[in-house]
This record gives C-alpha cells, sequence and structure tokens, in this order.
C-alpha cells in the first residue's frame, strides 16, 4: 500500500518515550494516557520491562521507559532509558519526542534527569505530577515559570484522581516538533571547549543523531571520566564503533580534560546541581513556610514512625509477612482444589467419551496433567504477584529492604533480596520473578541461585507423606522434623550466596542508595494490571515449557506398551490371589507393572545403582525422575508404583505400603533413616522445571538454570548420601 | 583532597562523617568520596558539596540509615555515609 506522506507537512510524531524518577507516578500517567490498555514485554536481551501502548484516541505510541534518577550507565534501567531515547536499543524505535514525568513535592532530583534530557534536543512535554502531595507539604510549584526556565511545555497533574490528563493528552497531541534551547548552565570554558570538540564528532560519525550531539557529548565525557568500571566501558563501547581517528580525538579531548579538572566528572554534576536549585528557588513557592521547611512533618513520616521503629517496625514487618502467607494459603488453595476437581472430572469425562489408546492416554495424563500443572500454579502466583504490587505501590517494598538489610548485608546480599526469597517460601517462581527490583546483577543472580533452597509449598505433600510414613502419630516428632527441613533449606541458601558472593559472582559491595518514597494509597486497577502482566509473563514464558516436559514425561512411561507375557512373577501370583470383586486391585497391579516396563520404569532400574548407596530403590528412583516436572508429583507416582492407586498424602493405604516395602532380602526400603535421607534430598535438589524455565527467561542464559540444577543436585545427592551412609555406618 | 577514614575520627569539624550523625541532627555536605560506583550514585541523587541533609533516623537494626536531602528520603548504609564528610551542625 503505496501512500505518500507530504514531504512538506510538519514532521508527524509518531513514537514518545515516557521517561521519569521511579516513584515519580510515572506508570500511572501512562495507565492514564493508555487507557490501561498496553503490552508488556521485555527489551531485548534484558528482563527489564517494557510497556507500549497507545495514547487513548490516537495512532502515538507511548513506551515507557524504565524508571531512572540519571542517564549514567551505571545502572542497567539507566543505561537502557539512555540507549532507548538514542535509539541505540535494537527492537525499540527512536521516540521522536519525549513526555517527562516528574514528582512536583521532590523539584530538585527529579530535575536533574530533565536537565539531561532535553539536552538530547527532542521536543520535550513535562508532566508535573503529584502537585497534591506538593500542595501538603506546603510547596506550591509555578508551572509557567518552571515552563519558561526550561523552554518546554508543564502540564501541572495528579495522575492519581486523573487532574490534568486531558490537558497534558492536548499537549502531547500538539507537539510541533520545536526542540527545545540549549544547555542553559555553563562549564569552565575548557570542559565547554571539549564538550563541543566530542558533540563535532558524534555528529559528523551519524550514530548520534544531530540535535542530541551536545547532551551525549556531556554523558560521554562523564562516564569516561568517572572512574567506576560500568561507565568507563559504556564510553570505550562507544569509541569502539567510531574510526580510529575519532576515537583518539575523544580520547586525546577526554584526558586533556582530565589533567585540567582531576574531579571534572563531580564537577558536572555539581554544575548542574548548581543551576536546578537556582531553577528550584524560582518555581517553588512555600506560602505556609515553617521555620524550617524541611522538617516538616509529614503523613508518610507519622507512619514511617511506626513501620520503622527500632522495635514496632520488625514487629509489623513479620505481622505483613504474616498476612502474606496467610492470604496466599487461605485464597490459593481452595481455588487450587476446584482447579485439580476441574482437571480431575475432564479427565473421567475424556475417559468415558474416548476410546481407550494412547490417544486417550496422551489426553488425560499428557495434554490435561500439563496443563493443570501450569494452571495449579496460578492461584498461588498470581495472589503472591499482587501482594508484592501492593508492597510496592504503597511504598512499603523499600521500608522491607531498609529494615531487612543489615541482616542481608550479613551474607553479602541486598535488603531487596529478603522479599523475594521470602515469597519462595510459597513458591520460588514469584520470588525469582520478584528479584528484578534488584539492580545489581550479581546481587540479583545470587539471589535468584538460593530461592529454590527455600522450601516451597510444592514440597509439603512430600514431606507429609514420608514423616507420617516413618514417625507415625509421634506428633512433637513430626512438627521437629519438619522444622528442621525447613530451617536446612534456609540455612543452605545463606551459606551458598555466601560462597557464590565470594566465588561466581564476586564483585564490589553492593551499595544501599535507596529512596524511600512517600507512602501512597495504590489502585485497584493498577494493582490488578500489574498482577495480571506478570501472571502472563509466567503462564506464556514458563508455561510453554513446563507442558512440554509434561508431555515428554507422559511419553516415557506410556511407551514402550507392556503385555501380558510381559508380566513379571511376583505380579502373575498378585494377580491370581485376586478375588473376582478386586478389579480395581488388578488395575493398580497392571499400572504398576506398565510403569515398570516404560521407558521411565528402565531409567528409574538403570540410575538403581547410583541412588542404593543413599537406601532407595527403583520405585522411589521412578518418583524422584518424574518430581521434576514438578515435585508433588512423587505423592502420585508413589501410588502408581506401590500399585495402591490414585491416592494423596493422607492415604494411609500408600504410608502402609511404603513402610512395609522391602529389599529382596527381605530388610525394610523406607527406615526413618533413608526417609529422611529422601526429605532432605527433596529440601535440597531442583527438581522443578517451572523454575528452571523461568531461571531462563530472568538470566536470559542457559548456564545460570543449567548451573542452579547441577549445583543443587549435587548438593542433595550429597547430603543423602551423607545422612544414608553416616547413619548406617553409627547403626541407626 | 585526601580523606582519611579512620575508626573514630577525631572530633574536629573537617573529619566529620555522615555517620555520626544522631537520628534529628543536620549538616551541610563537604566533600563526597569513597568508591567511584557509589560517590558518583549520590552525587547525582543530589549529596553536592553545599546541600544540607538531616539524619531522620537508624533501621531497626542500627543500619542502614534514613537522609532527608533536598526534600526527599534516601537511604544509604553506614559504610557509604562514611565517605561522605560533613561541616557544622
Amino acid at each position: 500500500m503505496a501512500r505518500s506522506a507530504g514531504s512538506d507537512a510538519p514532521p508527524q510524531i509518531c513514537e514518545i518515550a515516557v521517561a521519569g524518577n521511579p516513584n515519580s507516578g510515572k506508570t500511572t500517567v501512562f495507565n492514564s494516557l493508555t487507557g490501561l490498555r498496553h503490552k508488556v514485554a521485555n527489551y531485548a536481551g534484558v528482563t527489564v520491562e517494557k510497556r507500549e501502548g497507545y495514547l487513548s484516541g490516537t495512532k502515538i505510541l507511548l513506551i515507557d521507559l524504565p524508571g531512572a534518577y540519571s542517564l549514567s550507565a551505571r545502572a542497567r534501567d539507566e543505561e537502557i532509558a539512555r540507549d532507548v531515547l538514542l535509539g541505540r536499543q535494537p527492537g525499540t524505535k527512536r521516540p521522536q519526542a519525549v513526555l517527562l514525568v516528574i514528582d512536583a513535592a521532590n523539584l530538585e532530583r527529579n530535575l536533574y534527569l530533565v536537565s539531561q534530557v532535553i539536552e538530547f534536543g527532542m521536543p520535550v512535554v513535562i508532566a508535573c505530577n503529584m502537585m497534591d502531595t506538593a500542595r501538603r507539604r506546603g510547596m506550591l510549584i509555578d508551572c509557567a515559570a518552571l515552563s519558561k526556565e526550561l523552554g518546554v511545555p508543564v502540564i501541572a497533574t495528579i495522575a492519581s484522581t486523573g487532574e490534568g490528563i486531558d490537558e497534558l493528552r492536548a499537549a502531547l497531541m500538539g507537539i510541533d516538533g520545536a526542540r527545545p534551547p540549549s544547555r542553559q548552565w555553563r562549564l569552565p570554558s575548557e570542559y565547554e571547549l571539549a564538550a563541543s570538540r566530542v558533540a563535532g564528532v558524534m555528529e559528523s560519525s551519524g550514530i548520534v543523531p544531530g540535535y542530541a550531539s551536545r547532551g551525549g557529548a556531556l554523558l560521554w565525557l562523564g562516564d569516561f571520566l568517572a572512574g567506576d568500571a560500568a561507565s568507563r566501558q559504556s564510553a570505550e563501547r562507544f569509541m569502539d564503533r567510531l574510526g580510529p581517528d575519532d576515537a583518539a580525538i575523544l580520547r586525546q579531548s577526554a584526558d586533556g580534560l582530565s589533567r585540567e579538572y582531576p574531579d571534572s566528572a563531580a564537577m558536572v554534576i555539581e554544575g548542574r546541581y548548581q543551576w536546578i536549585s537556582q531553577v528550584a528557588k524560582r518555581v517553588i513557592r512555600r506560602p505556609q513556610l515553617a521555620t524550617d521547611g524541611s522538617a516538616r512533618v509529614t503523613t508518610t513520616d507519622r507512619i514511617d514512625r511506626v513501620l520503622t521503629h527500632r522495635i514496632l517496625g520488625p514487629l509489623f514487618f513479620a505481622g505483613i509477612m504474616f498476612v502474606l502467607f496467610l492470604s496466599i494459603f487461605s485464597w490459593a488453595e481452595p481455588i487450587m482444589g476446584w482447579i485439580e476437581g476441574g482437571q480431575n472430572a475432564l479427565s473421567r469425562w475424556i475417559a468415558a467419551h474416548m476410546p481407550a489408546g494412547a490417544l486417550r492416554s496422551l489426553m488425560t495424563d499428557g495434554v490435561i496433567a500439563g496443563v493443570g500443572a501450569v494452571v495449579s500454579f496460578f492461584p498461588q502466583i498470581s495472589i503472591l504477584f499482587f501482594c508484592l504490587a501492593v508492597l510496592e505501590d504503597s511504598g512499603y517494598m523499600a521500608r522491607a529492604a531498609f529494615i531487612m538489610d543489615r541482616l542481608m548485608a550479613h551474607v553479602g546480599l541486598h535488603g531487596k533480596s529478603f522479599i523475594p526469597l521470602l515469597s519462595s517460601y510459597a513458591c520460588a517462581i514469584p520470588g525469582i520473578m520478584a528479584t528484578r527490583t534488584i539492580e545489581d546483577r550479581r546481587d540479583r543472580f545470587t539471589t535468584i541461585m538460593i530461592a529454590p533452597l527455600m522450601s516451597c509449598s510444592a514440597r509439603l505433600p512430600v514431606y507429609l507423606l514420608l514423616i507420617s510414613a516413618v514417625f507415625g502419630h509421634r506428633t512433637w516428632l513430626k512438627s521437629g522434623v519438619m522444622f528442621g527441613l525447613y530451617l536446612l533449606g534456609t540455612v543452605t541458601a545463606l551459606i551458598v550466596a555466601m560462597i557464590l558472593k565470594r566465588t561466581l559472582l564476586a564483585g564490589p559491595r553492593p551499595s544501599f542508595i535507596m529512596e524511600l518514597p512517600p507512602y501512597h494509597l495504590p489502585r485497584l486497577s493498577s494493582l490488578l494490571r500489574s498482577t495480571w502482566d506478570r501472571s502472563k509473563l509466567f503462564l506464556t514464558g514458563a508455561g510453554t515449557t513446563i507442558f512440554c516436559v509434561c508431555v515428554i514425561v507422559w511419553a516415557l512411561s506410556y511407551f514402550p506398551r507392556m503385555n501380558e507375557a510381559g508380566l513379571s512373577a511376583d505380579a502373575r501370583a498378585q494377580l491370581a490371589n485376586l478375588q473376582a470383586n478386586e478389579l480395581d486391585k488388578r488395575d493398580n497391579i497392571l499400572a504398576a507393572e506398565q510403569l515398570k516396563s516404560s521407558y521411565m520404569g528402565r531409567l528409574g532400574h538403570f540410575i538403581e545403582p547410583a541412588i542404593k548407596p543413599l537406601g532407595y530403590d527403583w520405585r522411589i528412583g521412578i518418583g524422584i525422575l518424574s518430581s521434576f516436572l514438578a515435585r508433588e508429583v512423587f505423592v502420585g507416582v508413589m501410588g502408581i508404583t506401590f500399585a495402591v492407586g490414585p491416592v494423596d498424602e493422607t492415604s494411609s493405604d500408600l504410608r502402609e505400603r511404603m513402610a512395609g516395602a522391602t529389599w529382596p532380602d527381605g530388610s525394610r526400603i523406607l527406615t526413618p533413616l533413608t526417609a529422611i535421607g529422601l526429605m532432605v534430598f527433596y529440601v535440597l535438589a531442583c527438581q522443578c522445571v517451572s523454575t528452571l524455565a523461568v531461571v531462563h527467561r530472568e538470566t536470559q542464559s542457559w548456564r545460570w538454570p543449567i548451573f542452579m540444577f547441577a549445583y543443587m543436585t549435587v548438593l542433595a545427592y550429597g547430603a543423602a548420601l551423607g545422612i544414608h551412609q553416616t547413619g548406617r555406618w553409627i547403626g541407626w | 583532597m585526601s580523606l582519611n577514614y579512620s575508626e573514630k575520627p577525631p572530633m574536629t569539624e573537617n573529619s566529620r562523617c555522615l555517620a555520626d550523625l544522631t537520628p534529628g541532627q543536620s549538616a551541610t555536605i563537604e566533600h563526597v568520596g569513597g568508591q567511584a560506583e557509589v560517590r558518583f550514585r549520590l552525587l547525582e541523587m543530589g549529596l553536592t558539596n553545599g546541600t544540607s541533609v538531616r539524619l531522620v533516623r537508624r533501621a531497626p537494626l542500627g543500619d542502614p540509615l534514613e537522609l532527608d536531602v533536598r526534600g526527599y528520603r534516601l537511604s544509604l548504609r553506614k559504610s557509604e555515609a562514611r565517605g561522605v564528610s560533613i561541616g557544622a551542625v
């Protein structure tokens, strides 16, 4: 479809980037402008959320950039924001204009990013958001004056109530391509000279658009001269894209500057802030000025006097975490029950309406079980995501990190690692996805690597089955063992974190420079929206992998088909002893025989030499192998291998069978010692394909999930072997 | 400017650092030092020379600290605060 746009028409603005500090209300503004209709993906190669949506009723695409305090290369999110603005982010078009959302109550720090973005020379519209909060703190922002100071339109908004959003939309539709004025604050003349030399090279190279070259030059010089590794690498990467002569000019200019001003990078930041302070003085009016404006007591202060109090703070924190878990278990479990019920009903319906055979079995035991495995995670995961969204949107998440940082620092982690790890006691998947708030890559990966060691709710049925199979009715002992298992996972996780932070993921101590945003009442619509966005990421990303593995495991246990002639002597004897009315027992025996002769059964026999030192026979081996799908599968598989039919963990039949099972020499298989070893194995082993799929997604590599699987399996095997052999040796 | 981070800084004005403030106390920033990553982040977050800051509180376990700077709240660890020298209270 050839359609020529008139060449003399004003440039059509099609893409507008939405930039702003974290906690500036940027997402709320974005949601109001797009009417909550947007799609969420990741920026290419990284797990930073990329939201895009059309400005309601127009063809203008809004690209929500990750929250950034500056356009430095020190933080991943900020580097992405910069790369998108400069059109260097693969898979994202270069925006033609920028909407900057700023927090009116926190003007000075927000203006830092504003000044950097304006220098990129793109048309800019500013939404001066949270005007109500500013007013409550006794500040009136003169938006007209601010607009005059900066040379770009400034619209006052209160995104939480929708105030000013229509004006903002009109301003965005009216962007005419006029470029903001050039930089209004001055640096020493040597610095200006070097900056214009660098800008000249950038412009002629064509890598940076001409209008952005002056802003780009300041950023590049800042990166090159700052002296931290990440910034310097980013500056060097840029030079690699230039010709040798151009790169030499850049290097000369920077080296000359560093001789003249040993601390020029700091000088630029201070220069920027000096200008900002002057602007702020001219646009902020304080009619109700108290004696000391900064010491006014805000609502946030009053809340924090309790929530970060020396004694009350940790108590509240524990209380909030308790409620979080309570809500997961009390809301998710009934829903999971319905899903399982529906799954069973559907299987039965198919069993009744389809002829027996491979296709029916694939449908009931492969497809429905696979979809079920994905969907049954869903309530837990989405409730957890909802709770995390409440904590984040209200501002409490930062306080949780503030309270817990001291403890986490002992193992070399960041306060922000605490909530993801805690979530992992329910399920490691949302925990791992929640690590996105941790900026430092090493800290984030360490947290991801230890998250599955937290005993998740899927291990509970396995613990319950094994504990009651060998410890009978001794309640105190059973509770003690259960507590010990949770403790073991936690302590191991902390030790592994310490080791990782000193070896594979060693690096400089991560900083804990974090804003404590004012508290906000979260809005239900954005809570639901972010819950859905994240849950959908799980469904589409991990769901596919989980489903495939379920079908593979089905095939392994379905093929090859056994025939009557292949029945073992033992099974024949059992069948012969059956009464005519024990038809279902016959089915159970045949099912056990089928599993034994299937590829899965052969695998179980094949690995028996490897697991025999741990005290397990091939039947437990099959259980371990198929729990790779999801741990709770263990209980069901035990039901088949011990030929008692469909069971759950409370089945006394299965408990007795397992407790009574013997080796060929007549000795018991499941002694308390083996059971403890097996439970320790389940604490430490990474038998969860969903977790591995999510780790692959979140780390964008196969190396980390493989490493995770390997280290946890080695750990689990080693611990179970140690326990069994030591136990035997001391004659237990 | 060379900075001396001794365990117990002598109580002269010049060598006091942000970590020495008691909750409620204010001071003016004289120099931001320390590791480059932390230093430039602090500068960008608005802790530039001459800025006045107030220590609002310490976390329940004594670390990190909560500061009031340029009208917003920033938390940082004591170890990071030791790199920031402050002037008169």
